[in-house]
């Protein structure tokens, strides 16, 4: 342990106490992110202890980043600076559930599952359906802002988030919106939290609407040769009555992966894989007239779309396969060495043009995954077999191709996952962006001395 | 109530020969008897521009800040001015903006469901114009047919549609905006997602206090295939309100349940003929949208609740003509209410749902005990309550104990876990009731992102901030006179 680990790790306890710090090197080093190793951990218990230690960080001119269970820490760039991990998974308890309101209140360091497992006794739940659910926390799930595959029916995080309770760099203890479902008072400080990385505040508490549990659910799965038919029936089925909670478009590599997600099921492969074909997978709810309903009218417009086959899920490949869809992205990042994951925003969000995508990865023979969801981002996951000069120098050529792709759809696009080397030569966040300068304002409002996350997000911030 | 000196003061005559240079003379309206009209909203409030200026352009608009900015006049944006909170009106004087003329729908993109609209584009146009194709703009406050996009976005509008909908900022993915340089820029994007932070999240419903806004891209909705709309009659107010919380508790999602009580809707029915029964004591209107299959089992679980909470009569709209009449009775009652008093003040707090029954029993306590008749005509659905303060302008004594009163109810939503403000917005009505809600960490926080946007405070200032915890240099004085519009 060197003598500045000692000495960040023992003016720490000071400050917030002995029990709330952990300055071990074996331990900082779980807490690294991009290979920077944090000197200290704090792990407060209430929200007056996140206020000391920023505090201390502000006066120290040490660098915080805030962490839950730290399952998406590999989004955004390396630190510039990175002396203290924040440890929010000390304040997890829900702070208030009306469920005849459909309002609750919960500290950002509560498992997402376990809150699940909460609200599914009132038959309620929040449709954030996102990867690593088991494990990651609420708090993490909104710095993020990671994709849920349940956003074409419910919308994203800004749509279900009514308010949250953070730490700002100054060291105060704020708050924006409310526990109530409509509320324009004051400015909408919370929706900036939303993706913000951590580099805007710690977030101790947030406000969300829930919803009723559906009382069932279905799944189609059609498959498809040409992409061209996907466009069609995407369309077909968006101006139609019918509504789906997911709409999940997956190429042939992202069907397989799917397809073998273990989870929940034996070893063969299910019946409703086709080797080699585009996949698209319709999700729906309610009671079961209406999942009649959906169920033949989306069997009718996939038919009509040139689908090459289809089939309707029973209930429990319906869950295998909502969380494979769910995780597919954690599957994928995890793939190998230097698994690098693009989320490209454009509208429309897939088009007839996204084979172009593919033709990147092909010329430098790195295996690849596309899919998307329909009101969501594209994903385009590469899986180069070695982490090497060579493939980081591929990985980087492929960047500046998506990048252009996405400047071309009048999009934006950034790498959500990829190895830090590739960091080191690629900015995740793309080129060179207009509103730069007032993000930097915004980030200068919230954290004037530059405490959060230093160096991990857009412009520099 | 406060205004300042410096609304009553005239603008240098440079500088309106610079206006007049920059728009046109015609665009410029700088005479007393021109601005009178100007100095209001929909709120009791008051506040007089200096001079009011119509750019056609966003270049125009870029123009006017670049020479406000070089006198420090300040800057107030204005749609239709059907704001209820007093914010579009210079509570310090100024150039007022009126987008009336930047009213042109840029782009329609269908099949992306997307519309660029200027911010003069009144709500109701842009669903006109795009309904033929089967879509919708969701926000729809009552003054729809005349009220802006500009002005929604300003205000974060709701309405009556977005306890399933949301609110505009949930319908609103790009903006351009103007700082008070006169620097034009863009946030968001046309798919909503964009890399960094969420700008056009904050921009939505900052009150032009942070840029004006020139251009929004926003969300198009596509229209259910079946709409049942349903008007359960009460004898008991508390039983409606009960079933409000009951209908909430039950997780069935309408989309839209209104409320108006008895006294409220003989004085609608009187003017609109709506079809309300003139004897009950509370009317909700209820609304389920989707599937045809959904919305017919949705109306049957709603008519359940209803008969368990007493309700006497359950009337289902047969057609679209008589849905339309009952939306009409609904959307026009703060109207028909400027038939019985001079004036009105309408309240916008939020409570849980959950607690409607309490909080209307409160609301009927407050009114007596200061000796006002309170109607309540509101957006049941997401607990936004509308108490409505009947009172008489000319008699300073009344204004003052409705003043009283209102802040009591707003206290109480406070209380028991409400805000303020559901949709109206802050403004200068409800700005010193906000250290209700936020502390002094909390508006120092709001404040240093005011003064990152707008630092000499130029662009509608006196807005959102109480003024001892304001912006820069705004200090208006208190004004003794009380003064309110009379209806």
């Amino acid at each position: 342990m060197s003598t500045t680990t000692t000495n960040i790790a023992a003016r720490l306890e000071s400050v917030i106490g002995a029990a709330r710090v952990n300055g071990r090197s074996e331990s900082c080093a779980k807490f690294a992110v991009d290979d920077v190793v944090p000197s200290a951990i704090a792990r407060p218990t209430s929200s007056a202890e996140v206020v000391e230690i920023v505090r201390f960080a502000k006066s120290e001119k040490l660098a915080l980043i805030p962490c839950g269970r730290r399952t998406k820490l590999g989004i955004g760039m390396p630190p510039a600076r990175y002396d203290i991990a924040l440890d929010m998974t000390g304040l997890n308890q829900i702070a208030y559930y009306d469920p005849g309101d459909l309002t609750l209140s919960v500290d950002a360091g509560m498992n997402l599952s376990e809150l699940g497992d909460a609200l599914a006794q009132q038959k309620q739940f929040i449709p954030l359906a996102i990867p690593f659910f088991d494990e990651c926390t609420v708090g993490g799930t909104i710095a993020s802002n990671i994709g849920s595959s349940l956003r074409t029916g419910y919308g994203s995080a800004r749509d279900l988030l009514l308010g949250a309770e953070f730490v700002n760099g100054a060291g105060t203890f704020t708050k924006s919106g409310g526990r109530v479902v409509k509320n324009v008072t004051g400015y909408d400080l919370h929706k900036l939290l939303i993706g913000s990385l951590g580099t805007l505040g710690a977030i101790t508490r947030l406000n969300f609407r829930t919803f009723p549990l559906p009382e069932g659910y279905g799944h189609l799965v059609s498959t498809f040769s040409s992409v061209d038919s996907i466009v069609g029936f995407q369309a077909m089925v968006s101006k139609s009555p019918l509504t789906p909670s997911s709409f999940d478009i997956l190429g042939p590599e992202a069907a397989q992966t799917v397809a073998e997600f273990k989870d929940n099921r034996d070893s063969a492969l299910p019946s409703w894989f086709m080797s080699g074909e585009w996949h698209v997978c319709v999700g729906f709810e309610g009671a079961e007239t209406i999942l009649r309903r959906y169920s033949s009218e989306l069997v009718q417009y996939a038919q009509k779309c040139g689908a090459s086959n289809y089939h309707l899920l029973e209930e429990s490949d319906d869950k295998a396969l909502g969380g494979a869809l769910r995780e597919l992205v954690n599957l994928l990042s995890w793939s190998g060495p230097a698994a690098t994951i693009f989320k490209i925003n454009t509208l429309p969000g897939f088009t007839p043009d996204v084979p172009a995508l593919s033709a990147l990865a092909v010329r430098f023979s790195i295996p690849f995954y596309i899919f998307a969801n329909s009101s969501g981002p594209l994903y385009f996951a590469l899986q180069p077999n070695d982490l090497n000069d060579k493939t980081i120098s591929a990985l980087a050529q492929i960047a500046s191709g998506v990048f252009e792709y996405a400047a071309a759809h009048n999009g934006s696009a950034s790498i959500l996952f990829g190895p830090t080397p590739l960091k080191r030569v690629v900015n995740i966040w793309g080129p060179a962006r207009n509103d730069a300068a007032l993000m930097r304002r915004v980030k200068n409002a919230f954290d004037p001395e530059n405490v959060f996350a230093p160096g991990r997000f857009v412009a520099g911030i | 109530m406060l205004a300042d000196g410096a609304a009553q003061k005239t603008l240098p005559r440079d500088v309106i020969r610079g206006l007049q240079n920059i728009l046109g003379a015609s665009m410029v309206l700088h005479r007393p008897e021109d601005l009178l009209l100007y100095e209001y909203d929909g709120s009791v409030e008051k506040g007089r521009p200096g001079a009011v200026v119509f750019p056609t352009t966003t270049q125009d608009v870029a123009r006017v800040m670049r020479l406000a900015a070089q006198d420090d006049i300040p800057i107030i944006g204005r749609g239709a001015g059907t704001g209820l909170s007093g914010g579009a009106l210079a509570r310090t004087g100024g150039i007022m903006i009126v987008f009336a003329r930047m009213n042109r729908i840029l782009e329609l993109d269908l099949e992306n469901q997307r519309a660029v609209v200027q911010p003069g584009v009144v709500n109701y146009e842009l669903t006109r114009a795009v309904e033929h194709a089967g879509l919708y703009f969701a926000p729809d406050p009552s003054s729809w047919k005349s009220c802006t996009i500009g002005g929604n976005v300003s205000e974060n509008a709701g309405g009556p549609h977005t306890l399933a909908y949301g609110v505009t900022s949930n319908h609103v993915t790009a903006l351009e905006l103007v700082s008070p340089d006169g620097e034009i820029c863009r946030v968001g994007s046309r798919h909503g997602d964009s890399v960094g932070y969420d700008l056009a999240g904050l921009f939505v419903g900052s009150e032009g206090t942070l840029a004006l806004v020139t251009e929004i891209t926003v969300k198009l909705l596509r229209k259910p295939e079946s709409v049942k709309t349903l008007l359960a009659i009460f004898d008991r107010v508390d039983d409606a309100s009960e079933t409000v919380a009951e209908i909430t508790a039950r997780a069935i999602i309408p989309a839209a349940c209104e409320m108006l009580d008895g006294w409220t809707l003989r004085a609608v029915e009187d003017f609109i003929h709506a079809g309300f029964p003139m004897d009950s004591a509370a009317v909700l209107l209820i609304e389920l949208e989707g599937l045809a299959e959904v919305a017919a089992a949705q109306a049957a679980a709603v008519e359940e609740v209803c008969g368990e909470h007493h309700a006497r009569e359950v009337r289902v709209a047969r057609d679209e003509q008589e849905r339309e009449l009952l939306w009409k009775g609904r959307k026009n009652a703060f109207g028909a209410l400027g038939r019985i008093a001079p004036s009105n003040y309408v309240l916008d707090g939020v409570i849980p749902r959950s607690k409607i029954p309490q909080a209307l029993r409160r609301i009927q306590e407050i009114g007596e005990r200061y000796n006002f008749k309170i109607g309540n005509i509101f957006h049941a659905g997401d607990g936004n309550l509308h108490p409505i303060v009947l009172f008489d302008p000319r008699d300073e004594g009344q204004y003052q104990r409705a003043i009283e009163a209102s802040a009591e109810i707003i206290r109480y939503c406070v209380e028991i876990g409400g805000a303020l403000t559901g949709e109206h917005g802050v403004g200068m009505e409800k700005s010193e009731l906000m250290p209700l809600l936020f502390s002094d960490d909390d508006f120092e926080l709001m404040r240093r992102i005011h003064d990152a946007f707008n630092p000499r405070s130029a662009l509608n200032p006196g807005k959102i901030f109480p003024l001892n915890k304001g912006c820069g240099e705004i200090t208006p004085r208190a004004q003794a006179a009380v003064r309110a519009v009379p209806l």
